[in-house]
């Protein structure tokens, strides 16, 4: 009767992942873990842009978003730097290189790499595990070296065990030309000779010039110490960047679990410019 | 406009269903809800609302997306056919195919839901005009007219006979093969009919309920109110709102192992639910107050601002009669007028 | 209901109570909902009439947290509820000052709604007569004719528990209280089933049951585990639709106090007390007559092993 269009525009819904093939695991940390994953023929599942994610998906146990922290400009594979933490990490721990799994997406918006952030000089801020969706936008910016400014990276973990990426951090980032990397960790260790302290507390101490573009990444705890401190270094609203985070469904805006006022996270986030996120209703 | 005797409805409904499913008001064990017909079927087309919406015809309360067999390391994914053939909705209500429209905005923006969409483009909605308003009504409020119903077919019901007017190209095919029942009528008794109607929305009490403060861009004014904690008491935080209301569409995703497969299943979910927001590290909405507020400030406030104003409600009512605590959208509306001057 | 208002400013007033658990009149005759009042002028939109069917006793949980006395009205039923809950530990003595309040039965909308009446403008209550003024003409129904299901097995006008008592109470039980589960039980067992599966195949599975049952008390219920695959949502299949509830039943089993309130609220109209109906009439053919909540002492006879018990033959036996 009525002539069906419906199967023409979408051969898979957007609810349906792909099957992806684990083609290595690095362990990170005590509870992080990096995977690599790509389609079952080879190459990348999707392109993505910095600070989208994905859903990744265990049948029988259940999905969960992860930022990409892989950068689009690896043309080989995508990477999941996965904390351990609930039920769902517990299992993808628990899983080998060959294993598969499922992916959809990517969802949300990304970190305005081709934009706002072209040109500028920018400050990265992140904490433990929040080092994972702004990864994708560092090595976006090295491997587009010319089209930003000067590049700042302050990271900072429990312990120097729990930094993540460590290897990338000091073979490629800290010998890249324009960029600084500081670490810092909350407690005295032995072994580590550098700075010890809170990240929004050596945030102050460093003291960076307010004329650059912040991203910030990291427990909501930090995330709210650091966002003062930006702000009585000088730094406005509009020129810090963030993620929220928040329990997805969908990843489509549809489910309504991160709807906060007219927005939803999956959607319309996750990365959101900090005067943004101050109109919100305050929920997250 | 054409028109059949009442009597002859059962010949209707046989000849729609010979051709493809027939969904209707049904009533079973003192409810009516929404069906598949069949001759055995108790047809009930005076009940104003169904319990629940007939948004499910549409938007199931659960329905598989997809299934996965594992095979070792590997995984196959088998995506649930989409929904292939026609089929009609009869009787559903002015207020109820707003509900549809409401949904539409969510399910039909990008990325499309296939699922959704296939329900979309074969199922042909007949509706029908509400010939006894009640009390509990407030679609006036939408501007909605429930005597002049939307849909493929409009359909009004008097005495003696269901008057149907083809309204679109599916509403008018279905129609050519069911007019072999029918006998034209001229507009006069539905005008009768649509006259009687108006006169007794006039009288129903929520007819005039003011929306003014609510609607797009009014988060601040209302979210901070101290109004919400005094419905947040007497919430028992069920998902009785939630699962009658036509628009209501928040869903949860989940994995049914069937023993062989695991079928990922999509199902309606609730905000007003104390898990719906949960994380592994944290709620975002740890008290009733929050739930309770989300659901309300959604209807009229988030989701008109993200559709040019169209508010996520319809005044079908169904909270109004079904809740156990007798909250309601109307009671929010009523109480933020009331003491509108105190609550900022 | 003015001496109700009156006496919950006093106690307001002389500090007594920090704050009253009641009913607030509604927009309609007929919806008026369980409120807190916390201070004077709230009570002016106290209400107490036909239709506050609503229990209070499980508001008493949230009450018990707070800091203060709270002023409960409880009517001679709700009593039995509270003092289950008290046996549980769930509610505190000391937090709640309670007025017993008189009762004559209360109105189930439903049933006003199934005798045809359309359109609601106003109820009036009257002795044993409600009448009901609506958009499409008037109607005068008989108060006995529209009482909740659970009126019609009343458990009398006692209070359990109070502290003082305001207003009188009216027994109006008419119904043998197992009559309808003898029906059931005389059903072949294809009958039986064919029942149950119409009844529940309507549950939408919105909880509200379970929210407003004073024996649902748990803190973390089994049913919203994530470990637990069906948890709180859609039934993935007929099976779960009858499980939720027989599993409900079975925990409330030996504490349920058939206050009715699961039947009261269930959009679906589906009769929940039944099931609640048979463990108990089941349990005072085991083990003895025993009615939960009509003390906050008696361990009841599930909680407790005695050497007369029921050996599990029995109730294989007797089917």
């Amino acid at each position: 009767m009525s002539e069906c269009t419906c199967k023409k525009d979408y051969t898979l819904d957007t609810l349906v992942p792909q099957v992806g093939v684990i083609t290595d695991i690095r362990q990170e940390t005590p509870d992080v873990k990096t995977f690599r994953v790509n389609a079952p023929e080879g190459g990348k599942l999707f392109e993505h842009m910095p600070g989208q994610c994905a859903m990744v998906c265990a049948p029988g146990i259940s999905e969960g978003m992860f930022s990409i922290t892989s950068s689009p400009t690896n043309k080989e594979f995508q990477e999941f730097s996965i904390k351990k933490c609930g039920v769902l990490t517990d299992y993808l721990h628990g899983l080998e290189v060959g294993d598969e799994i499922l992916v959809r997406g990517p969802y949300g918006n990304n970190f305005p790499v081709e934009t706002e952030l072209r040109g500028k000089d920018l400050l990265f801020i992140a904490g433990g595990i929040g080092l994972a969706p702004l990864r994708s936008v560092i090595n976006y910016v090295m491997d587009n070296r010319e089209n930003y400014g000067k590049v700042d990276i302050l990271y900072g973990s429990r312990s120097a065990d729990d930094l993540v990426q460590l290897k990338e951090i000091q073979e490629v980032w800290m010998k890249t030309e324009g960029v600084n990397v500081y670490l810092t960790i909350d407690r005295e260790q032995e072994g580590w000779d550098g700075n010890v302290g809170f990240v929004p507390t050596y945030l102050k101490e460093i003291g960076f010039s307010s004329d650059k573009t912040a991203l910030v990444c990291g427990p909501p705890i930090m995330i709210k110490f650091v966002l003062q401190a930006l702000e009585e270094i000088g730094f406005s609203k509009d020129q810090v960047y963030t993620t929220l985070e928040l329990r997805m469904k969908c990843g489509v805006g549809k489910c309504g679990r991160c709807n906060i006022g007219d927005k939803y996270v999956c959607k319309d986030g996750p990365v959101f410019r900090c005067d943004e996120v101050d109109s919100m209703p305050d929920e997250y | 406009m054409y028109k059949i005797a009442k009597e002859k409805l059962p010949a209707l409904f046989q000849l729609l269903a010979n051709e493809q499913e027939l969904i209707l008001p049904i009533k079973n064990s003192g409810q009516v809800n929404f069906g598949l017909w069949d001759e055995e079927v108790e047809v009930d087309l005076t009940a104003l609302n169904s319990v629940k919406s007939p948004k499910d015809a549409f938007f199931p309360q659960g329905e598989s997306l997809y299934t996965c067999k594992k095979d070792g390391k590997k995984i196959e994914i088998q995506q649930e056919e989409l929904r292939d053939k026609d089929f009609v909705i009869f009787g559903m209500r002015p207020c109820d195919y707003r509900g549809v429209e409401v949904l539409d905005k969510v399910f039909l923006v990008d990325p499309v839901d296939s699922y959704y969409q296939a329900r979309r483009e074969h199922g042909i909605i007949v509706t029908m005009a509400c010939s006894e308003p009640e009390e509990t009504c407030f679609c006036k409020v939408f501007d909605i007219d429930c005597a002049d119903p939307k849909g493929d077919v409009a359909a009004w019901l008097d005495k003696d006979f269901l008057y149907w007017k083809p309204v679109t190209d599916k509403g008018k095919a279905i129609t050519e093969k069911v007019s072999s029942l029918f006998a034209e009528s001229d507009d006069k008794a539905v005008e009768t009919i649509q006259e009687d109607i108006r006169s007794i929305v006039e009288k129903l009490p929520y007819s005039n309920l003011s929306l003014e403060g609510w609607g797009a861009g009014k988060t601040d004014e209302k979210f901070d109110s101290p109004i919400w904690e005094s419905f947040a008491n007497s919430c028992l935080a069920c998902g009785t709102c939630t699962f009658i209301c036509p628009t209501c569409q928040c869903y949860d995703i989940k994995d049914y192992n069937t023993g062989n497969s695991v079928e990922r299943y999509r199902c309606w979910d609730s905000c007003m639910y104390s898990d719906f927001t949960m994380m592994a590290h944290g709620n975002n909405r740890t008290t009733q107050m929050q739930r309770f507020r989300q659901r309300f400030m959604h209807k009229l406030v988030y989701f008109p601002t993200n559709n040019d104003g169209m508010y996520s409600c319809v005044g079908c009512g169904r909270c109004v009669s079904k809740c156990p605590s007798s909250l309601n959208i109307v009671k929010v509306i009523k109480r933020f007028q009331e003491e509108g001057g105190k609550a900022n | 209901m003015q001496e109700l208002i009156t006496r919950g400013k006093e106690l307001l007033a002389d500090g007594s109570v920090v704050g009253i658990l009641g009913w607030k009149e509604g927009d309609f005759s007929y919806n008026p909902e369980p409120a807190f009042f916390q201070n004077e002028e709230e009570l002016d939109k106290f209400i107490y009439d036909g239709f506050c069917g609503a229990n209070l006793s499980k508001f008493m949980i949230e009450a018990s947290k707070k800091e203060g006395k709270t002023l409960v009205f409880l009517k001679p039923c709700d009593t039995y509820s509270f003092n289950q809950l008290l046996k549980e530990h769930r509610i505190d003595r000391e937090k709640a000052y309670i007025i017993g309040v008189g009762c004559s039965g209360k109105l189930s909308l439903d049933k006003i709604k199934e005798a045809g009446v359309k359109g609601i403008q106003k109820i009036t209550e009257e002795e044993d007569k409600i009448h009901v003024e609506t958009l499409y003409g008037d109607k005068t129904l008989n108060r006995s004719d529209v009482l909740l299901d659970r009126c019609h097995v009343c458990k009398g006008k006692e209070h359990r528990i109070f502290d003082e008592i305001i207003g009188e109470s009216k027994e109006t039980n008419d119904k043998d209280k197992f009559s309808e589960v003898e029906a059931i039980e005389k059903m072949s067992s294809e009958e039986k089933f064919l029942f149950f599966q119409k009844e529940l195949s309507k549950c939408i599975r919105c909880n509200a049951c379970r929210n407003v049952c004073p024996a649902c008390s748990c803190r973390k219920c089994v049913f919203d585990s994530n470990k637990f695959d069906s948890a709180q949502k859609v039934n993935t299949n007929s099976f779960e639709e009858k499980m939720f509830h027989i599993i409900r039943a079975f925990h409330v089993a030996g504490r349920c106090t058939d206050c009715g309130e699961c039947s009261r609220v269930c959009p679906e109209g589906i009769p929940l007390h039944l099931f609640n109906r048979k463990f108990i009439k089941d349990i005072d053919e085991l083990y003895g007559e025993f009615r939960a909540g009509e003390d906050a002492e008696t361990v009841g006879p599930l909680t407790e092993f005695t050497f007369d018990d029921a050996e599990p033959q029995e109730a294989v036996e007797r089917g």
